[in-house]
C-alpha cells in the first residue's frame, strides 16, 4: 500500500487504529519531498528534524490515550509561508521577511497543534499573497505537477502543489481574491475559502484585512471539511472574527442534494472563458442535477465591476498593511543608506518585488487626498453592491455553481508581463472575497492538454454546509480524482 | 500699530489610566526598562491585530459626558498613515469620521469674566513610542513601552483669545479629568500634550489669520511664554508686509522662541481610511446611563457643596477642592473627627506647604485621613500641644507614622501635671525677676517671655495657655 496515497483522514484512522504509525507516515511525506522537490520546489522550508520529533510526540500521546475525538492527529500538513508559526521562519516569500522568525504561532497553527497534525514545511507563494501564479515568490517558482511547464496558481501555489504532488496530506492556504481556489483548480486538488470572519486571522500576515481568509487545501471534500473543522471558532485575538455556534462540517459529508437550488451566473459563462472549461463545467453541474438538484442559469447583478472594486481595495489596505516593512524593527534592511528616508527607500525597494510595490504604488495612490472619493470610496460602494447582487441571488438559490477560474494553468513565464491580463483571470473568484462569501473549489476533470479543471461553489454567508454537502455528492458520483503527479495513474 | 485679536484653538493629547493598553494586554505603567512593556501587537508585528480595550471607551465616554458633548453611539476607527521610526505600523489607529464625542464646552472664568470654550470633539487613538537619542554612538533607539497607550485627543474650537484663558481651559480641563479619574494629567510626565494653533487678525477683522500649530510645551508657564512669543512674530511678520506661513514649529523654552519643523510644501497626506481590523463600536443606552451615573461629583458641584455643608469659606472650598485627592482626604478625614474648618487648616497650611517643599503635587498626596483624624483628636483632648501637633504631622506626612505610636515613643505627651507645672514656673519666675518686674509694671511682653521660658523648660510639653494662666495667678 502506497502511503501516500491515502485520504488525509484515511490515514488518521489507519494511524488510530494502530495500522500505520506517525512517524512512518510522516517519513513517508519526507522522503517524496526529499524525491520530488527537485521537480515541484512547493517548499519555502522543509522542517525534518522538528517534524520528526513532533511524530514521536504525537505518537506517544497517541499511545497514552490523547486524540480520542481528533481525526487528523498524526497527519502530516504544510502550512502557507505566509502564516506565522512560532521558531520557525515566516518568509511571505519575500527578501523583506527572509530571515524572519516569528516569536508566536497563528492562532490556526495553535488549533492544528491542538488537534495533533505534524507540521513538514512553509510552503511557496507569491510574494506577500499578490499573484496568480507565485510566479512573484523571491525564492523561485512553484511547478504544477501535472505538468512542469506551467504554474500551480497562486498565491497558495505551494499549498495546492504539495497536496498535488503528495508531499503533504493537507495544507493550509489563504485566499484574498481566490488564493485557495484558483491553485486548487490549477493542481487538481479540492480547496476552501471559509466566511469571512470564520478562521481567525491572528497570525497571518495580512495582505487585504477585509478580504483575506485562510482555509484548508486536501486531496478530497472530506479532508478538507475536516481541516477547515479545526480550525474555525471565534478567536478573541481577531475583532473580525465571529462569535457563532458552526455546525460540524463532517456532518455534511451527505451525498444528497435533492431539491437544492443552484443557480449558474449567464456571466460566467461569457466569452473569456475556455471552451473546455465551460463544457466540463456543465457537464458537472448536469452531473448535480442528475442526482436531484435542481440547476438553471440567472443573471447576476455587478459580476463585471468585481475585478477593479477588487485591486482598488484589495491594494489600498495592502499598501497599508505592508507599511510595516520599513528597516527598523525585524526583517530586511538595506545595508547601503545615509539618513532615514534612504533607510525607507532603499529598504523598501531592494526587499520587495515588482508585483508588490505595483500594488502598493495603487494602494497609496487610490487613497491619496483628491483621489480617495473617486477610487477607494466608490470601490467601497461597489463592493455593497455586489454583495447585495448576491444576497439578491441567494433568495433563490442554495448555490452558485461556475468555473473557478476561465482557463487551465497557463505556462510558466507567460502571466507576468502583462499584468492586468493577469489580474482578469480572478474574475470569478473577487468577487466572493468581496462580499465575504464561502466557496470551495473541486476537481471536475482534465482538459486535452491533460490539465485540471476547477468547479466552484459559492455558499450563502455560514453555508459552508450546502457546498460542501453538493460538493461531496458531486465527488461521489465521480469518485475522488486522485491527483495526477507527472506520469502516476490515477486510481 | 495696528490692534491685533490674538485666536488660539488647542489640541489636547491625553493619556487614559487604563491598566492596559488600547488594542492589547501590555500594561500602561510609565517607566520601566525599554521595550518590556511590549508584545508582538503593539510592536507592529507581521500578522498581529488590535482588539480594543472596552475601559478605553468608557473612559472617552465619561470625558465626553463631563465636557457636555454629545456621544456618538456609533463610532469607528480609521488609520492615519505615515512613517516614522517611533510608529511601528507605519499607521495610527485613530478617528477621523466618526469620533465618540462632539461639540461640548467648558467653562472658564479669567478676569472674573465666565466664557465657555467649545469642544469640537474628542477622539480615541494610540499612543506612538519614544525615540531616544544616544550621543555616544550617534544612533537613534526607540522604545515602543509607550506604543499603544490610549490616548484621547480633544479638540477645542478657536474660542481662546490669551494666554489666560489657554490657561484657564487647561487648568480646568485637567482638573475635570483627573476627577473623572481617567488620566493623571501630568505634563513633565507626558500625560497631557498640547498642541497650539495660533493666529493673530486685526480686531474686528471678519476671517481668521492664516495660523501654525506649536508643540513641545512642556509646562503651562512654557505654554503661556510660547503664546507671547508667537503671537509677537506673527504680527511683526504682518506688519512687515509679509504672510504668516502655515507651519508646525517646535517651541524651544531655552531660547524663548519657536522654529518650523515642517512647511506646507512638506505637509503630509494621511490617507486616511476606516481600519478594517476593527469592528464599529455601539455605545447602547443603557452602557451610557451606567458610565453617566459612575460619574463622581465635579468640582464646580464639590466646591459648592463644601460651602454649604460645611460653612466654610469660598477660598478654602476652592483650595480644598482644587484637587480630587485633597477633597477626598478632607471629606475623610471630616467624616471621622468633624470639625471641617480644622481639618481644612491642617490641609490648606501644613500640607500645602509640605507638598511645596517636597516638590509633589496635590494629585500624589498619600495622606492617611485616619491619622490626622487621630492627630486632630489628641489636640482636642489636650494630649498634645499644637507645637508638637505640627511636628507629628510633618512626620504623618513624610514617613506615614502613626501619631499615638510617634507621641509615645518620643515622650511627646503634654505634661498636664497641674503640679509639675507649679514647681517649674515658680522656679522659671524665682530665675527672671526682672521679667516679673517689668510684668508688674505694664509690660504684657514680659509675660509673654515669661511663658516663652516655661515652655522650653518643659521642652514645649505643656499646654502655653495652662503656662498663662497660672503665671498670672502667681504674679498676681
Amino acid at each position: 500500500m502506497d502511503l501516500l496515497k491515502l485520504g488525509a483522514l484515511e490515514l488518521g484512522q489507519k494511524i488510530k487504529e494502530r495500522e500505520i504509525s506517525v512517524i512512518d507516515a510522516t517519513k513517508a511525506s519526507l522522503a517524496a519531498i526529499e524525491e520530488r522537490e527537485e521537480k515541484f520546489h512547493c517548499y519555502v522550508t522543509v522542517t525534518a528534524e522538528e517534524a520528526i520529533k513532533r511524530a514521536e510526540e504525537v505518537q506517544r500521546r497517541i499511545d497514552a490515550g490523547e486524540y480520542k475525538d481528533s481525526p487528523l492527529a498524526g497527519v502530516p500538513i504544510a502550512v502557507k509561508d505566509n502564516i506565522c508559526t512560532k521558531g520557525i521562519r515566516t518568509t511571505c516569500s519575500s527578501r523583506m521577511l527572509e530571515n524572519f522568525v516569528p516569536p508566536y504561532d497563528a492562532t490556526v497553527v495553535k488549533k492544528l497543534n491542538d488537534a495533533g497534525t505534524v507540521m513538514l514545511g512553509k510552503v511557496n507563494m507569491d510574494e506577500f499573497a499578490m499573484g496568480s501564479t507565485t510566479e512573484t515568490s523571491y525564492f523561485g517558482v512553484t511547478k504544477n505537477p501535472y505538468n512542469t511547464e506551467h504554474v500551480p496558481g497562486g498565491s497558495s501555489g505551494g499549498a495546492a502543489a504539495a497536496v498535488a504532488a503528495e508531499e503533504a496530506f493537507l495544507a493550509l492556504g489563504s485566499d484574498t481574491g481566490g488564493s485557495i481556489r484558483q491553485p486548487s483548480s490549477y493542481c487538481g486538488v479540492t480547496g476552501i475559502k471559509p466566511t469571512y470572519g470564520t478562521v481567525s486571522r491572528f497570525g497571518l500576515i495580512a495582505y487585504a484585512s477585509s478580504l483575506d481568509q485562510i482555509g484548508p487545501i486536501a486531496g478530497n471534500v472530506s479532508d478538507c471539511a475536516a481541516m477547515l473543522e479545526v480550525i474555525t471558532g471565534h478567536d478573541p485575538m481577531d475583532s473580525t472574527s465571529v462569535n457563532r455556534k458552526m455546525n460540524r462540517y463532517t456532518d455534511s459529508l451527505v451525498d444528497n442534494v435533492k431539491g437544492m437550488k443552484i443557480g449558474i451566473p449567464k456571466g460566467y459563462l461569457g466569452s473569456g472563458l475556455d471552451e473546455e472549461v465551460k463544457l466540463s463545467i456543465l457537464k458537472a453541474a448536469k452531473s448535480l442535477q442528475e442526482r436531484g438538484a435542481v440547476v438553471e442559469k440567472f443573471e447576476l447583478a455587478a459580476v463585471e465591476y468585481a475585478i477593479p472594486a477588487y485591486y482598488v481595495i484589495a491594494s489600498a489596505e495592502a499598501s497599508s498593511n505592508l507599511s510595516r516593512y520599513d528597516g527598523v524593527k525585524y526583517g530586511f534592511r538595506s545595508s547601503d543608506f545615509e539618513g532615514l528616508q534612504e533607510l525607507y527607500k532603499h529598504t523598501r525597494s531592494e526587499g520587495f518585488g515588482d508585483e508588490v510595490k505595483r500594488r502598493m504604488m495603487i494602494g497609496a495612490f487610490v487613497l491619496s487626498s483628491g483621489y480617495y472619493d473617486a477610487y477607494y470610496n466608490k470601490a467601497l460602494k461597489v463592493k455593497a453592491l455586489i454583495k447585495q447582487g448576491f444576497d439578491r441571488a441567494f433568495e433563490t438559490y442554495d448555490l452558485l455553481l461556475g468555473p473557478t477560474a476561465p482557463t487551465t494553468a497557463p505556462k510558466l513565464g507567460s502571466s507576468l508581463a502583462d499584468p492586468l491580463k493577469m489580474y482578469l483571470g480572478d474574475i470569478y473568484t473577487v468577487s466572493v472575497n468581496l462580499a465575504g462569501l464561502p466557496a470551495m473549489s473541486i476537481p471536475c476533470g482534465l482538459d486535452s492538454k491533460g490539465l485540471p479543471i476547477g468547479l466552484q461553489l459559492i455558499g450563502k454567508p455560514f453555508g459552508e454546509n450546502d457546498i460542501i454537502r453538493a460538493a461531496y455528492s458531486y465527488e461521489q458520483s465521480h469518485g475522488v480524482i486522485r491527483p495526477q503527479v507527472c506520469g502516476k495513474e490515477t486510481v | 500699530m495696528k490692534t491685533y485679536e490674538t485666536v488660539i484653538g488647542l489640541e489636547v493629547h491625553v493619556e487614559l489610566v487604563t491598566k492596559s493598553k488600547i488594542f492589547c494586554g501590555c500594561t500602561t505603567q510609565f517607566g520601566g526598562e525599554p521595550n518590556t512593556h511590549c508584545c508582538p501587537v503593539c510592536t507592529g508585528m507581521p500578522g498581529s491585530l488590535p482588539v480594543l480595550n472596552k475601559k478605553v471607551v468608557e473612559f472617552a465616554v465619561a470625558a465626553g459626558l463631563a465636557t457636555g458633548c454629545t456621544i456618538s453611539q456609533y463610532t469607528k476607527f480609521d488609520r492615519k498613515n505615515y512613517f516614522y521610526p517611533d510608529l511601528p505600523k507605519a499607521y495610527q489607529v485613530s478617528q477621523l469620521y466618526l469620533p465618540i464625542c462632539r461639540n461640548g464646552g467648558i467653562e472658564i472664568e479669567t478676569g472674573g469674566i465666565k466664557k465657555t470654550i467649545g469642544i469640537h470633539e474628542i477622539h480615541m487613538e494610540e499612543d506612538a513610542g519614544k525615540l531616544v537619542h544616544d550621543p555616544w554612538e550617534d544612533c537613534t533607539l526607540v522604545d515602543y513601552n509607550r506604543c499603544g497607550v490610549p490616548l484621547i485627543e480633544i479638540v477645542s474650537d478657536p474660542d481662546m483669545r490669551s494666554a489666560d484663558e489657554v490657561i484657564a481651559y487647561l487648568e480646568k480641563l485637567k482638573l475635570i479629568l483627573q476627577y473623572l479619574g481617567v488620566s493623571d494629567c501630568k505634563m513633565q510626565e507626558g500625560s497631557l500634550r498640547a498642541d497650539i494653533n495660533l493666529s493673530v487678525r486685526e480686531l474686528g477683522a471678519k476671517e481668521f489669520g492664516t495660523r501654525t500649530e506649536m508643540k513641545n510645551m512642556n509646562s503651562f508657564k512654557a505654554i503661556a511664554r510660547a503664546i507671547e512669543g508667537e503671537r509677537k512674530r506673527q504680527i511683526e511678520v504682518l506688519e512687515y508686509g509679509k504672510k504668516v506661513v502655515q507651519e508646525t514649529r517646535r517651541w524651544d523654552d531655552n531660547k524663548d522662541t519657536s522654529f518650523a519643523m515642517r512647511s506646507k510644501e512638506d505637509a503630509q497626506d494621511y490617507r486616511y481610511f476606516p481600519e478594517p481590523d476593527l469592528v464599529p463600536v455601539k455605545i447602547s443606552d443603557e452602557w451610557l446611563a451606567e458610565i453617566k451615573a459612575k460619574e463622581p461629583e465635579l468640582r464646580d458641584a464639590k466646591m459648592l457643596r463644601y460651602e454649604k455643608e460645611f460653612e466654610i469659606p469660598e477660598y478654602d472650598a476652592a483650595l480644598l477642592t482644587s484637587a480630587k485627592r485633597l477633597a477626598d482626604i478632607f471629606e475623610a478625614t471630616v467624616a471621622l473627627v468633624g470639625k471641617p474648618k480644622e481639618v481644612s487648616n491642617w490641609l490648606m497650611v501644613e500640607t500645602m506647604r509640605l507638598l511645596k517643599e517636597s516638590g509633589r503635587e496635590a494629585e500624589e498626596l498619600d495622606l492617611s485621613p485616619k491619622k490626622l483624624a487621630a492627630l486632630i483628636q489628641m489636640i482636642e483632648e489636650g494630649k498634645i500641644n499644637r507645637t508638637v501637633a505640627k511636628e507629628v504631622f510633618e512626620q504623618i506626612f513624610k514617613e506615614n507614622v502613626d501619631p499615638e505610636s510617634y507621641i509615645r515613643e518620643h515622650g511627646l505627651g503634654m505634661v498636664n501635671d497641674d503640679g509639675l507645672l507649679r514647681d517649674t514656673i515658680s522656679r522659671i519666675v524665682g530665675d527672671n525677676p526682672q521679667s516679673v518686674a517689668d510684668y508688674k509694671n505694664g509690660k504684657e511682653k514680659a509675660l509673654g517671655f515669661l511663658v516663652g521660658q516655661t515652655m522650653k523648660e518643659m521642652k514645649s510639653k505643656a499646654n502655653p495657655g495652662r503656662i498663662n494662666e497660672i503665671l498670672k495667678e502667681i504674679l498676681v
